[in-house]
């Protein structure tokens, strides 16, 4: 069972459609026992890192995730999901993030020169580093990106793509996973990226 | 590097798309789910649906047909038609579009932009425009093209992205139906002022209609529907000869 982690941002229909749809069962939750008896979580997000970080902190999802994840259990963040994982973040001021894996989140505008932001579209993936989420995935897939900050990761980068400079598609520190892009919005790509995702086994931790 | 988009438009009218006539090889050519899946499975890059239906049944049947859609079919949806304020930004959201457009709703509000951006993020709103060269340059058109505003249309193009709208549709009145190509000096003029993707729809009759318009202009994606519809050319052949004219494509 994943679950869903449901702390009031963003849009989860196609996200618990999509794990439907390759088999995973799903919940979508805000309540820590049925976290806790999950055996994998998402983070979703979309909007602003200020305001999702400080929901998370007035939840108390935060330790509830940190507590989880310090179990072993796989963590995917997603979009946002994926950037509350770093340390902070400089969108609209300065808010600190999860600090599940080293790094800050960015904005593109001031690294990214000539291009139209947000980065939105179907871009390709570089892999880097080993990552069993991608297992199965040819190097150069198209996925579907939307974003206009990015992370530079302190640790753990192992896919990129290039919109003027490498911008992080994807981290893996342990058993803690994030993509900047919408694996539910990337066709069967994204479809084989939840599947390898939902089919984590404690040895590939 | 970003793929250049295709995006086939698809008009839904109580609950059915309103079909082509050449997919021979769909057991059930008004059936959304069927199209869509199909579209997809052809490499189209988004879906666009717009609901043509004014009466509340409409709408509802319309909400049914998005949900089925997005249950199925995984790649971006933008759904537009009769979005007038955030509760149609909600009803549609909620049965799983990613991005809603808005049109005449944006003219007569022009404050709707900003508050949606505000509150679903500035990747969901979306402004179409419909444009026309006139003798005080490109004005904007509302009510499906009908009404002529005071509106400047390369004004109205950065009002929206000040608002906090995270793509364009520029629809071209003048190119519309004409099959002749779309209107490469009225994208030029509105992609020069702003920073934010262009979609150009309007016009596409051809193949090298889709290869002149990314050639000749800085836009991010081509919006297509009866050269889909009618099957014309299929988006896999069209996406072959966009790469082989070195336009950056996913395929």
């Amino acid at each position: 069972m994943i679950a869903i982690i449901d702390y009031g941002v963003g849009n989860l229909f196609s996200l618990t459609q999509s794990l439907q749809k390759i088999g995973a069962e799903s919940v979508v939750t805000a309540d820590p026992q049925v976290i806790g008896r999950a055996d994998k979580l998402i983070l979703p997000g979309v909007g602003a890192f200020g305001d999702a970080a400080q929901k998370l902190k007035d939840s108390g999802l935060d330790c509830v995730i940190k507590s989880e994840v310090a179990k072993g259990k796989p963590l995917l963040g997603i979009c946002l999901g994926m950037q509350l994982l770093f340390e902070r973040s400089f969108e609209y001021g300065e808010h600190e993030g999860l600090g599940l894996i080293k790094g800050e989140v960015l904005p593109l505008s001031g690294y990214v020169i000539g291009l139209k932001i947000p980065h939105m579209g179907w871009n390709s993936l570089e892999f880097v580093d080993s990552n069993p989420i991608f297992k199965g995935l040819r190097q150069g897939e198209y996925v579907y990106f939307v974003h206009s900050y990015f992370a530079k990761c302190g640790e753990g980068l192992s896919v990129t793509t290039d919109y003027g400079i490498k911008v992080t598609a994807a981290v893996r520190k342990g058993n803690v996973y994030g993509v900047q892009f919408h694996p539910e919005k990337s066709g069967t790509a994204g479809l084989e990226i939840l599947k390898a995702f939902n089919e984590l086994q404690a040895d590939s931790l | 590097m970003l793929t250049k988009r295709i995006i086939p438009c698809l008009d839904v009218k109580n609950g059915r798309v309103v079909k082509g006539k050449n997919f021979t090889n769909l057991m059930d050519v008004d059936d959304p789910v069927s199209l869509a899946s199909y579209y997809s499975d052809c490499g189209a890059d988004e879906l666009v649906f717009y609901d043509i239906t004014a009466s509340s049944e409409g709408r509802a049947l319309f909400c049914d047909v998005l949900k089925n859609v997005a249950s199925n079919v995984f790649i971006p949806l933008t759904v537009g038609g009769g979005i007038n304020n955030l509760d149609d930004f909600d009803r549609v959201l909620k049965c799983g579009a990613d991005k809603v457009s808005v049109n005449s709703g944006a003219i007569s509000d022009p404050t709707l932009i900003e508050k949606a951006a505000k509150r679903y993020g500035n990747q969901c709103v979306v402004l179409s425009m419909d444009v026309k060269l006139t003798d005080n340059g490109y004005k904007v058109f509302s009510k499906g093209g009908r009404i002529q505003t005071d509106l400047d249309a390369v004004e109205w193009a950065k009002f929206a992205e000040k608002s906090g709208a995270g793509e364009i549709v520029v629809n071209s009145i003048d190119t519309d139906g004409v099959k002749q190509g779309f209107d490469l000096p009225m994208l030029n003029a509105i992609c020069g002022v702003v920073n934010i993707p262009v979609v150009a729809s309007g016009g596409a009759g051809s193949i090298s209609d889709f290869v002149k318009l990314f050639k000749n202009t800085d836009v991010d994606a081509g919006l297509g529907a009866s050269v889909f519809h009618f099957n014309q050319f299929s988006i896999k052949k069209l996406k072959n000869e966009l790469k082989n004219n070195q336009i950056e494509v996913r395929l």
